[in-house]
């Protein structure tokens, strides 16, 4: 099989990973700016990590056969603080420019706060200014209904973005019918304790089609699994699907969404 | 979406859930040996076990352990979730 990993924080991951990934027949990995696990002490360490995922990261899946993207921003996580998130978005159009770079993501919301949300209708000026496509992290179990809700409302309202060039990521069987209604894309997240089964994934696909949902692995540094999407795959599979379905699901639509983005190409 | 032979989803999943319904007995009774049943988690796992009864079931139960609310909180002072509301007990 053929599949896009659109959301893995490969960073955070060994190369032996990208050999297993690129073994399962993955064609590229796209990775947006996510927060470390720790608190950045300043604005030169996203400088420096934005250099990470523009120059360094392309090189080391090159090494490996696989093309590398990369979405920028500053996670809603580092967001309370206004004065650095602000001074970490002065920092992005910089690296606008970099032929591997697909846009603005995952911004979003954690905790729902008014901080939080302050910093994102930033972000999505920003992506608005620079025409760029917008990748949305989703808050986690009990505040991801409120946080979806009004991360949905927020682009609405705004009438110079274009809900069809806006994924909302994480979404679960409480939420993607609100993403699908808006007329934007959604990504499932395959987790091994939270977010989405492979099983919970493809009812979720049968429900709503695979027109405008993917599915990812969101590997970082925490309980994950960089082979969740090829998992799914399987288990798809043995649920009956042939093999044009499966390469439509896990080739052809993330390869739909991504392609709005003159930088992604594929050989 | 579906398959063109859809396979019958007792036979592909049974035994998974099976495993994971054991799981849960067991956890409840394991939260009840220690006496920690008041926890406002596992009084929300009790509530959402109540959403079982009816159709649409994974919607339901996640709507059940989520904040209802509508309104930005007024500061972030933890980065992590816990998996049930605290404002519902």
């Amino acid at each position: 099989m053929r599949y896009i990993e659109p959301h893995a924080h490969m960073v955070s991951r060994t190369t032996d990973d990208y050999v297993a990934m690129v073994t399962a027949g993955c064609k590229a990995v796209c990775e947006p700016a996510f927060w470390a696990g720790f608190d950045r002490s300043s604005s030169k360490g996203f400088y420096d990590y934005f250099r990470q995922l523009t120059e360094y990261e392309p090189a080391r899946a090159a090494k490996f056969h696989l093309p590398h993207f990369s979405w920028l921003c500053i996670n809603p996580k580092e967001s309370e603080d206004l004065v650095l998130a602000n001074e970490v978005i002065d920092l992005i159009p910089e690296f606008l420019d970099k032929p591997n770079v697909l846009g603005i993501g995952e911004i979003g919301l954690n905790k729902n706060s008014r901080n939080e949300m302050t910093i994102l209708e930033r972000h999505v000026d920003l992506a608005a200014q620079h025409q760029q496509l917008i990748l949305v992290h989703t808050p986690h179990l009990e505040d991801k209904l409120k946080g979806t809700q009004l991360i949905v409302d927020l682009i609405k309202s705004d009438s110079r973005i274009d809900p069809s060039r806006v994924l909302i990521d994480h979404v679960e069987e409480h939420t993607v019918k609100y993403v699908m209604d808006a007329g934007m894309w959604g990504g499932i997240t395959l987790y091994p304790e939270s977010k989405a089964t492979s099983p919970r994934a493809i009812d979720m696909i049968e429900a709503y089609g695979a027109d405008r949902l993917w599915m990812n692995s969101a590997c970082d540094w925490g309980v994950s699994v960089p082979l969740a999407v090829p998992y799914a795959a399987m288990e798809m599979r043995r649920r009956g699907y042939d093999d044009e379905t499966i390469d439509q699901v896990f080739y052809k639509t993330p390869l739909a969404f991504l392609s709005q983005s003159q930088n992604f190409k594929l050989n | 979406m579906k398959p063109a032979k859809p396979q019958n989803p007792v036979d592909l999943y049974f035994m998974d859930a099976r495993s994971k319904l054991i799981d849960i007995a067991a956890f409840m009774d394991r939260v009840e040996r220690e006496g920690a049943t008041d926890d406002f988690r596992y009084q929300a796992f009790l509530e959402a076990l109540k959403e079982l009864g009816q159709a649409d079931r994974a919607r339901s139960v996640l709507l059940s352990l989520s904040d209802p609310t509508k309104e930005l909180i007024p500061a972030a002072t933890t980065k992590a979730a816990c998996g049930a509301w605290p404002g519902k007990g």
